[in-house]
């Protein structure tokens, strides 16, 4: 069972008991959807709407939230505005309504780029080791086998706050504090066992004739690994590296532990956007929102591996 | 969980069976060195980010070090800090908080999410577009939602409280979700609910696909009322993935660190003080490095132990 949606059969539901399933299951997926949407629309409010009582439905559009988002600005006196040029940019025109300048580019780009940054650099390498290690537990004899892949799960128990002291400490020694590389040796760490776990699904599933076959043709072990194996796998290696982005995109215990500036990633920074007086809700949301759409994007297109990913391939037939 | 039947047999049976060695002619590497070669990187890693520092964890639990006076000296304590930890009532609140915010999550989580299983495995129209809408909250950072929730949470302004005040009448402010003791801990366990429902609803959809229907279609034949079908066949079959759930969503809810920080911080008072935020408090801000090294490893047995014991339950049900 890889898909959501497999061919059922025989015992088919009465079209009555049809509609109500899907009423119900319908009504609660707009209520989950709900907040998401309150996210989307809080971006595009100008701050007194955002705040407004009754909370509004339908609020004049405006880009101040992603103005506020992208740049950092200074309050002038009349004086000062009356004698400015002309405004350069839409923000800067937004701004100046409300007595500001753009002074410049806010922390939320260079702190998405670390997020970018660490996300793929450890994806890439879990599923660069996973895949070996992986390959290596599926088809060789290795000693303590079992003890190996269970010690490489039981290292998801820890709770990250546990684990971050240690880290800590030691990072300061080695100066990994606060940096990209640091926090991408860690998030691999932390997916390796996933990485480890699904994909040997994947490569078992995989038969072992294939590889027989390219070695009865002349290929040695590495070259049928290479050109026979990872080609048959691919599907499994895409939806391990979507997972592995997911966690180290949505990390957040370890970074705000961890970072202090250099190598902050967006999920500690974002909810620390403050406006005049207190947070300031529609940049707030227009950082959420930037943020979640790669990830709405992926389970999009990840869905028929979903299950498979979240069980450890626990779940399968 | 140092049992072998535990959950990796119950994970991946087929790792157990190991390939008769066929002797061959061996061409390049011989396939204990490539084995060796391709295992050994992630073994490092896993030695360096994770065994090294679980080691040094428990060297420091009997410590009386800090982190932030890495030049003072470091007196050995011996049990102390186990004893101090045993005894503080701080941590048995806390992991009170923390047990009973596990319970009524999982509680409502399981039988939301099996509910939804069932309701979407009727396969009407469409149900695989609402399935993949279902499935969005969990796929998003529970920090940055955490957040936005303190949001929709605001007494005067917020959408919630503006919902439930149309819904039960009374104003709005009245309901001060993050701010008013016997709310607060429910407005953690309704977003960890908002978010953690479609991972359950998953688990179980796929053990309600895996029942083969010829069970049912002997059923129809003995003309078992649908009551009857759903107590006999359709519950006992899909118990197994049920408990996976629960066992996953329980070491996830035990750990669980970053809404909470953002949504209350552990406040108000410490009604919401799970063990991560105290754990949190006392290395990251008391700086009792020693203390919450003893109070890390106290943590992991926990979760190793009732992992472990559940595991074996499982294992039983399984098997039934």
């Amino acid at each position: 069972m890889t898909g959501l949606a497999t061919a059922h059969s025989v015992v088919d539901p009465s079209p009555l008991t049809k509609r109500i399933a899907a009423t119900v299951v319908i009504g609660y997926a707009l209520i989950t959807l709900v907040p998401l949407l309150w996210i989307f629309m809080t971006g595009f409010k100008s701050p007194s709407d955002a705040i407004a009582y009754p909370p509004k439905l339908v609020a004049e559009p405006t880009p101040e939230g992603y103005c506020n988002l992208f740049t950092t600005r200074t309050r002038q006196t009349p004086e000062y505005m009356a004698k400015l040029p002309p405004a350069a940019s839409l923000c800067d025109r937004v701004s100046r309504g409300r007595n500001m300048v753009v002074a410049g580019p806010s922390n939320y780009i260079p702190r998405y780029i670390n997020s970018l940054v660490i996300a793929f650099g450890s994806t890439a390498l879990s599923v660069v080791l996973g895949t070996l290690a992986a390959y290596a537990f599926s088809r060789f004899k290795v000693p303590l086998k079992d003890d190996l892949m269970f010690f490489i799960l039981s290292t998801r128990m820890m709770p990250p706050i546990a684990v971050a002291i240690p880290i800590y400490l030691m990072y300061r020694e080695l100066g990994l504090s606060d940096t990209r590389l640091g926090m991408i040796l860690l998030y691999t760490s932390v997916n390796i066992s996933l990485a480890v776990w699904l994909l040997k699904g994947f490569m078992d599933e995989i038969p072992r004739e294939y590889e027989d076959a390219a070695m009865v043709d002349g290929y040695t072990r590495l070259q049928a690994f290479f050109k026979v194996v990872l080609p048959q796998a691919t599907t499994g290696i895409v939806a391990t590296a979507i997972f592995c982005l997911i966690f180290a995109w949505n990390e957040y215990a370890f970074a705000v532990l961890l970072t202090s500036g250099t190598a902050q990633t967006a999920p500690p920074f974002i909810p620390i956007i403050i406006g005049e007086g207190g947070q300031d809700w529609p940049a707030v949301a227009a950082g959420t929102t930037l943020f979640l759409i790669p990830i709405v994007v992926f389970t999009v297109l990840l869905r028929k591996h979903l299950l498979r990913g979240i069980t450890f391939g626990a779940v399968r037939k | 969980m140092t049992d072998q039947t535990g959950l990796s047999g119950l994970v991946d049976r087929a790792a157990l069976v190991t390939p008769p060695v066929v002797a061959r002619r061996m061409r390049g590497l011989s396939e204990r060195a490539i084995a060796w070669l391709f295992i050994t990187p992630t073994m490092l890693l896993l030695l360096a980010i994770n065994i090294f520092p679980l080691i040094w964890t428990i060297r420091l639990s009997f410590t009386n070090y800090r982190a932030n006076r890495p030049n003072a000296t470091m007196l050995d304590v011996g049990l102390a800090n186990y004893q101090s930890i045993l005894t503080d009532p701080d941590v048995w609140a806390a992991m009170t908080v923390t047990a009973r915010f596990v319970f009524w999550s999982i509680l409502i989580q399981t039988v939301l999410g099996f509910t939804l299983a069932w309701l979407i495995d009727k396969k009407f129209r469409s149900h695989g577009l609402w399935t993949t809408l279902i499935l969005l909250p969990m796929m998003l950072s529970p920090a940055v939602v955490g957040n936005f929730w303190t949001f929709l949470y605001q007494p005067q302004i917020g959408l919630f409280n503006y919902v439930i005040a149309a819904v039960t009448g009374a104003p709005a402010s009245s309901f001060q979700m993050l701010a008013q003791v016997q709310l607060a801990p429910w407005a953690i366990v309704i977003v960890d609910t908002w978010m953690w429902t479609p991972y359950v609803m998953l688990i179980c959809l796929a053990g309600l696909r895996s029942i083969p229907d010829y069970i049912y279609e002997a059923a129809e034949v003995d003309r078992a009322s649908p009551w009857r079908q759903f107590w006999s066949i359709t519950l006992p079959m899909a118990l197994p993935f049920i408990m996976l759930a629960v066992l996953f969503r329980g070491i996830e809810n035990f750990k669980m660190f970053d809404m909470v920080n953002l949504l209350t911080g552990g406040g108000p008072g410490s009604t919401t003080e799970v063990a991560s935020i105290t754990l949190k408090r006392e290395a990251f801000e008391k700086w009792r490095t020693g203390y919450s090294s003893a109070f890390a490893i106290i943590l992991f047995v926990t979760v190793f132990g009732l992992a472990n014991i559940y595991v074996k339950a499982l294992n039983r049900v399984k098997s039934r």
